[in-house]
Parts: C-alpha cells; structure tokens; sequence
C-alpha cells in the first residue's frame, strides 16, 4: 500500500468500516461457494473469496505499519497513480478483446473452436464492451475525477481510505464482470449484464465514490464549484439511479447468478434503453466532459471559451439526455407516442452536445499553433471533433425514417466506435498522457515522437473502422429492404451477411491499429513514469561543446 | 478565489473573475447561431408533436392532428402486397408440374417466390442453390432420399422429415454400435461390405475377406431397407448405398461412424407457415435446382388443413 494513504490514524472508523464491510463480502462469498448449485457461481463465490482475503490482508498490513504522518495538506496522488495503471491495462485488454471479436466475425470459420466454449463471440463481445467502457472507461473516470476535485477545490480526497475502497472494489466488479461473462453467466441486459450479486457490490462501491466526491466537493477551498466538477457528479449521481433501477431483480436463490428483471415485455426493454442510451449520456459524454473541461485549457493553458455556455449546455444536457431513450425502439413494440419523445428529445439534444464542443474547440483560440507542436492536445483537440461527429450523427439516427434504414446494421457499430475510439478513447489518452508526468513529478513525457505515432496510427485505424462500418450498415440496410419486381424480397439474410465480409476484415484491421497505438503509449507511459529522461534530453542528443546550461 | 474580472490578452474578452488550479473563464455570450438551432430543433419538435402521436395521458395519449399510426400502416402495405401476389400464388396452388412448365409468367412467379423462401427458411442448413452440407441432403443432385418429383417434393415440404406433423416422412436407421446390436468388428464388416456394393470401393479398396464376412450381416440387418442390393427404397426413405454419395460423409470413417449411430436428422414441416402456393413455389423451386424427376401422378390434393399465410 502507499503511504500516501490515509491522513489520520490507521484506526480510522474508516479501516474498521471497510473491514466489516470485507468481512461480510467474505463471509457470503464463502457461503454461496458452499451451497453454489451450479459449477459457474461457485467459481464466481471462490473468486470473491479470493479477493476478498487480498483486501483483507493489503487492509491489515496497512494498519500493522502503525499511525501514519499527517498528510491532510496534500492531495492524494497514490489512488490516482494506481487509476492510471489500472485504466492502461484495462485499456488494451479490452481493446486486444475487441480486436479478437473483429477477426471472429471476419473468419468465423477459423476462430470459431466448438469445444472452448469461454471463446465463443456471445460470450466475449460483453467481455469486450465491459472492459472498454467500464474497465478502461471507468477507471478513467475514477482516476480523473479524483485528481480534478482536489485540484479545483483546493482540498484533500475526502474519506481516508475510502478512494482505496472505491479503486480496489471497482477492480473486484471488472474481475467479477469478466470471468462471468467467460463463465457463461450473464443477465442479458446490454451493457448490464452483470449477475445480481455484483450489481449489489457495485451499487455499494459506487455509493461510496459519490460520497468521497460530494465530501471533497464539501471540503473545497473554492467558493464555486468549476464546472467539470458540475459533469463528474451528474455522472456519479445518474449513473447510480441508472444501475439501480435497470437492475431491480429478483434472484431465483441466494446461491445462484440467475435472477428474473422486476420488469417484463416493452417496459422491460424500456428501461433497458433508458439504462442503456444514458450510459452513453452520462457515462461516456457527461463524464468525460468532465474530463475535457479541466484537461484542454490545462493543456492548452488558455481560458474556457464561455462560462455561460456551459451553464446552459450542462443543464440542456442533463435534461434532456434522459428522454432520448426510446430512439433505441422505434419500429417496435414500444408505443409511437414513446418513439416521438424518443426521437424529438435526441433532435432537441444536439445543440446541448454540440455547447461541450464549441467550449472545448474555442478554448483552443490564441493557442491554434500549439497543435503544431504538442500531439497530446492535438489528440484532445482531435476526440472533441469526433464527439461533435457522433453527437451529430446520433440525433440523425434517432430520426425514425433514417432509423428504419440504420437499426440492427452496422451503422450502429460504426457511429458508436467513432465515439468510443474517437470521443472517449483519445480524451482519456490526453489525460493519460498529462497525467503520467505530472503525478510521477517528471518533467516531460519520455517521447513526443512515440505520441505522433500513437495519434497516427489510432487515427488511420478509426478512419479504417467507422467507413467501413458505414458502408457495411447502409449496405446491409439497403439490402434487407430490397424487393424484387414480383414483390418478393431481393436478398436472403444471409446474402447480407457474406457481402459484409470485406468490411469485416477492414473494421478488424482499424481495431490492430488502434491496439498497436495503445501498446505504444502503455510503453511511452512505462519509461516516463519511470522517469527515463525524454529523448531530445538525452546526452548523446547533446552537441559535445554545449554548454552546461540548460536552455530555458 | 473570486477574484477581479480581468480581460484576456489574446481575445479580449473579460473573464468572469473565477480561477480553479489556473483554469480562467472567458465570459463570452453564447454563439447565436447554436442558440438560434436549438430554438429551431425544440421548434420542429413541438410541430413533430402537434402532428403526430406524442405525449402519455392518463389513459391515452395525444393522436396528434395527422391521427398517423405506423401500425395501422405496415398492415395495410402488407395486404396490399399480399394482393398483388395473391392472384398468382392462386394460380400456382391449382398448377401441376407440366402447367408451371407450360406458362413462362407462372414459372417466373414460382421460381422467385421460391427463391425468396428458400433463402430465408432453407439456405441455412440445405446452404446456398442447395448444395448441402454434413447431415443436410444436396438438392441440386439427382439423389432423393424421399423422391423428387415436384408432387414428392413438395410433400416432404409440407409433413417434414421426423418432424411434429401426424404424417411425417420417418425413418429410423439402428444405432448398430452404440446400442450394442452389432460388435464392433461386426461393424468394420458390414463397413467393408457396405463400401464394397458401393461405387466407393474403387476409391477405398475394402477389404475382401472383411466385407465377406459383412454379406451375411448386411442381409440380416439392412437388406430389408436398404434393398438386397443396396439400391436403397425411398418408400421407407432408405438412401442409396450404390452410389458414392453419403449424407454423413464418405470416408471409411464417416461411413462407420453411421452405422455405429445411426444419425438421424430432423426437418420441420411447413404445411402450417406457409399456404399452398407458396409451397408449390417452394417445391417448384427446390425442383429445378438439378435433380427433379418427372411426377409418376398428378399433384396430390391440397391439404385439408387451412394454411397459414406466408410471413
């Protein structure tokens, strides 16, 4: 553990909490591993178990080493070291998972092995969806809301413990998430397919975030409160409501993952959708708004183009993000009226989306040239105009005459991945790459030159993916309604399915690019973190009569 | 740290005074033209609601003014479509072979209506212009498990093979090995002798000593269905042996492996999804993808069963 850790004594209410709180975890866990009914669950109990004890020990070790030095001047930097490693390694795990997925539906003959069933694609596509937004995502979100709130409030995490708390139990959903979904287990819910139990500790470690960031925000030494601040809590806030309604279910027994929704039919999949579209609202736009708002005029060293622009598209965006929903159902069982809502809310959401982009962009004016010579802004710079593409291409999708062509093709994968590997993906490798050297105190990123090749790579790879996918949906689309002379229909389903095999080996060859990208940076990140020097610094790249006065 | 407001040096524009870790506010108004689109979106959006169904009520919801229901219109342009097609799927149902054969519009009508279904329902496992695959019979060859006249064709359409239909085409073939009626070296023989009447024993020379000893098995235990000769009889569905085409695969392997189980494959019957026409269509279409035979009789009748309509 990090000495960081903890600004009071070690026998803080807090360790004592969180140490029941381990202990209960243990105890069922050992419990529904020995009345599990079936061999799935008692592997998921074991490895909670397993989880648990780390916890239990890392906790005990940690109190062992006696009082701590008080530390309630600092900011704790160590939770947020970790978030970063941990979203780096989420990072291209999911994205390897991603890749994998893309060559299974590429050459479904050669990676398809009948008796492994854990690689079957039903069972790796959640693994991958979860690792990038939840795992990667997610770990972003933690690790940036952690750092932002103690800067712009001039004040200490709050909690002692608890951001450790909050780090460790959300590593323990990722794990939870992932060896399930290999397991076979899932709730069949997208993006939510997480078993009961785990829902409940997630719903438990989510509480506990909002609560660190509410008590930092409490804490402040600011008397306003900087609006990316405003976005991390309406992410932390809905995302709680989001989870917890989405997931009412009851379990068929105490010792089995399998549970019935509370919900059944069109309601069902109504708050489905409604869970699902504001994952992407506040999860994936509202969070790393969050993140935009303090990293690009950070990076840029430039003021935020409008307060009162962001006031006004904040709250837009907040309002209206939740009725969009529906747009998800149309030409379904849902009721029209549902499906007008849905798709008028969307169309009236644009602008509200398009207000982050222009005070993201506009931040940059006075420093336009800096995206000559600084790619990590550039690569910020760069997920603010894909987040105006997809934010614009989400709402003409929510149209529902252009729905009925786009729905169900892979149109939909498309327009998604321009905003994950566009939007979310290049802001969090912006803040990645600002915060590596400034928590592990180094002067610079170790190679700029590494970062160009990063950006050009993943770039060419998000170009490959999304046109491909445009193509590949429109096509599909296109092909599905086709009818013939004679009113019969045109192609077969599966005539569409073999056209869509060129684009399937592109969409996978974009995802290699956009893999090799991440592996440069993690490598990048590993030799600045451990402070090798960068590389136009190095002696041998020192004319030998230089003087030893360093230039600046 | 509400501090001054102060006027930014590039653009000129004043702050609003506040400053977090460095990060400084312009107070810039909002772009007119994001707020004039924003107006403009929550405008058509109230006209769209005004128009159309829109907002719940206590237990009914606002029609809107054009009183629009996209339900109400997919049924009628699928009666509308059905109409259009109605008139031929009934010339079709009343058409023997030699009709469809006589008319160039009707064997239009049949093979695209065929095609269309045959895509959707058969392709998948029967694979693409019915090549077949392990299990699933060929149809583009002139091998018929169960006969290959339209009339026999579209019979087995309508029952299905082992399917949930009261007259059904069935056959069982034992599981020799597994259910323990023949050991296995009774097996290897009967393999060998089964390959020897086969236009397979040029390819995989069987073994003579073997496939003598197997005669006598194969008159004991499939003679009776498979013919003494192995002609097969498609009266009870026993494939062909003479040939050197296997449903399960013609190595020496698969071959053994078929008597030791006696796999057994299922297609459903259609008689209920689709009407008579377009199964006609249907058995028309499977009919000229290679090996339909000549009908020995006229078409049976139709089925007494009134028959779904198409999806």
């Amino acid at each position: 553990m990090n000495a960081e850790i903890g600004g009071r004594k070690a026998w803080g209410g807090d360790a004592l909490a969180i140490f029941v709180i381990i202990l209960l975890g243990a105890f069922y866990a050992l419990w529904g591993a020995a009345h599990a009914t079936d061999r799935a669950f008692a592997i998921q109990m074991w490895t909670a178990l397993a989880a648990f004890v780390a916890g239990g020990v890392m906790l005990l070790f940690f109190i062992g080493a006696g009082p701590r030095a008080d530390d309630s001047g600092k900011y704790a930097n160590g939770v947020i070291k970790a978030g970063v490693i941990a979203s780096m390694f989420w990072g291209v795990a999911g994205f390897l998972v991603g890749v994998i997925i893309a060559a299974q539906l590429a050459f479904p003959n050669i990676l398809y092995f009948e008796d492994l069933g854990w690689t079957n694609f039903g069972r790796l596509r959640p693994l991958h969806t979860s690792a990038v937004i939840f795992a990667f995502g997610g770990n972003v979100l933690i690790a940036t809301s952690f750092y932002v709130v103690q800067r712009t409030c001039r004040a200490r995490l709050a909690g002692g413990l608890w951001p450790w708390f909050v780090f460790w139990g959300y590593q323990l959903v990722i794990v939870m998430a992932g060896t399930g979904y290999l397991l076979g287990i899932t709730q069949g819910r997208e993006y939510a397919e997480l078993p009961w139990y785990t829902d409940i500790w997630l719903t438990i470690v989510w509480v506990a975030y909002l609560l660190v960031f509410l008590a930092t925000i409490w804490r402040r030494e600011e008397k306003h409160i900087y609006v990316a601040n405003w976005f991390y809590l309406a992410f932390i806030v809905t995302i709680a409501m989001l989870h917890i309604v989405n997931n009412l279910a009851i379990p068929v027994s105490f010792a089995s993952w399998f549970s019935y929704s509370a919900f059944a039919g069109v309601q069902d999949a109504l708050t489905q959708w409604w869970y699902g579209h504001n994952a992407v609202g506040f999860f994936l736009t509202a969070g790393f708004l969050g993140l935009m708002y303090y990293f690009i005029p950070k990076q840029a060293e430039r003021p935020v183009y409008s307060y009162r622009l962001s006031i006004i598209h904040f709250w837009a965006l907040i309002f209206l993000y939740i009725w969009a929903g529906p747009h998800h159902l149309h030409y379904t069982a849902l009721p029209q009226w549902a499906q007008t809502l849905g798709f008028t809310f969307s169309i009236i959401l644009w602008m509200p989306s398009w207000g982050g982009m222009i005070n993201g962009l506009m931040t940059l004016s006075g420093a336009w040239d800096k995206l000559r010579t600084d790619p990590v802004l550039r690569m910020m710079v760069v997920a603010v105009a894909f987040y105006g593409m997809s934010t614009f291409e989400g709402p003409v999708m929510s149209i529902r005459a252009v729905n009925s062509l786009s729905h169900y093709t892979d149109w939909t994968i498309g327009h998604v991945h321009s905003g994950a590997l566009g939007w979310v993906g290049y802001i969090s490798f912006g803040a990645l790459y600002c915060l590596v050297p400034w928590l592990w105190k180094r002067k610079a990123l170790f190679s700029n030159a590494l970062v160009e090749w990063h950006f050009w790579l993943s770039t060419i790879g998000i170009v490959l993916y999304i046109t491909s996918m445009w193509v590949a949906g429109v096509m599909q689309g296109l092909m599905w309604r086709a009818y013939n002379e004679l009113g019969f229909l045109e192609y077969a389903f599966v005539e569409s399915v073999e056209a869509m095999n060129p684009y399937y080996i592109i969409r996978a060859l974009g995802g290699v690019l956009f893999l090799l990208g991440a592996l440069v940076m993690a490598y990048n990140l590993w030799r600045t973190a451990r402070g090798d020097a960068p590389a136009h610094e190095r002696e041998t790249d020192r004319p030998a009569q230089a003087a030893p006065v360093a230039a600046e | 740290m509400a501090g001054e407001r102060e006027r930014d040096d590039i653009t000129g524009t004043e702050t609003t005074g506040h400053e977090w870790d460095g990060i400084k506010e312009l107070d810039n108004p909002l772009p007119r033209w994001w707020l004039y689109i924003f107006y403009a979106c929550i405008v058509a959006s109230v006209i769209y609601w005004v128009l159309m169904p829109a907002w719940p009520l206590a237990n009914s919801y606002t029609k809107g003014i054009l009183d629009w229901s996209d339900r109400d219109n997919v049924a009628v342009e699928i009666q509308k479509l059905r109409g259009a097609r109605a008139p031929m799927f009934a010339r079709l149902a009343e058409a023997s072979a030699a009709d469809i054969a006589a008319d160039p519009e009707l064997q239009t009508f049949a093979r695209a209506a065929g095609e269309a279904v045959f895509g959707d329902y058969c392709r998948t496992c029967h694979g693409a212009g019915g090549a077949g695959a392990p299990g699933y019979p060929v149809l583009a060859d002139d091998v018929w498990i169960w006969g290959g006249s339209l009339s026999e064709i579209e019979h087995t359409l309508r029952v299905g093979v082992r399917a949930d239909h009261p007259q059904t085409r069935f056959s069982q073939m034992p599981a020799f090995g597994r259910d323990g009626l023949l050991s296995p070296r009774e097996v290897s023989d009967v393999t060998e002798y089964t390959i020897s009447i086969s236009a397979a024993r040029t390819r995989l020379a069987p073994d003579a000593a073997a496939a003598g000893r197997g005669a006598a098995i194969y008159d004991a235990q499939c003679a009776i269905c498979h013919g003494p000769s192995g002609a097969g009889d498609r009266s009870v569905g026993a494939p062909s042996l003479n040939d050197d085409l296997w449903l399960y695969g013609g190595s020496r392997d698969e071959i053994r492996r078929q008597i030791e189980t006696g796999r057994a494959g299922v297609m459903p019957a259609w008689e209920a999804r689709f009407d008579a026409g377009t199964l006609r269509a249907l058995a028309y279409y499977v009919h000229e993808m290679g090996g339909g035979e000549l009908d020995a009789a006229p078409a049976p009748t139709q089925s007494q069963a009134p028959p779904a309509a198409p999806e």
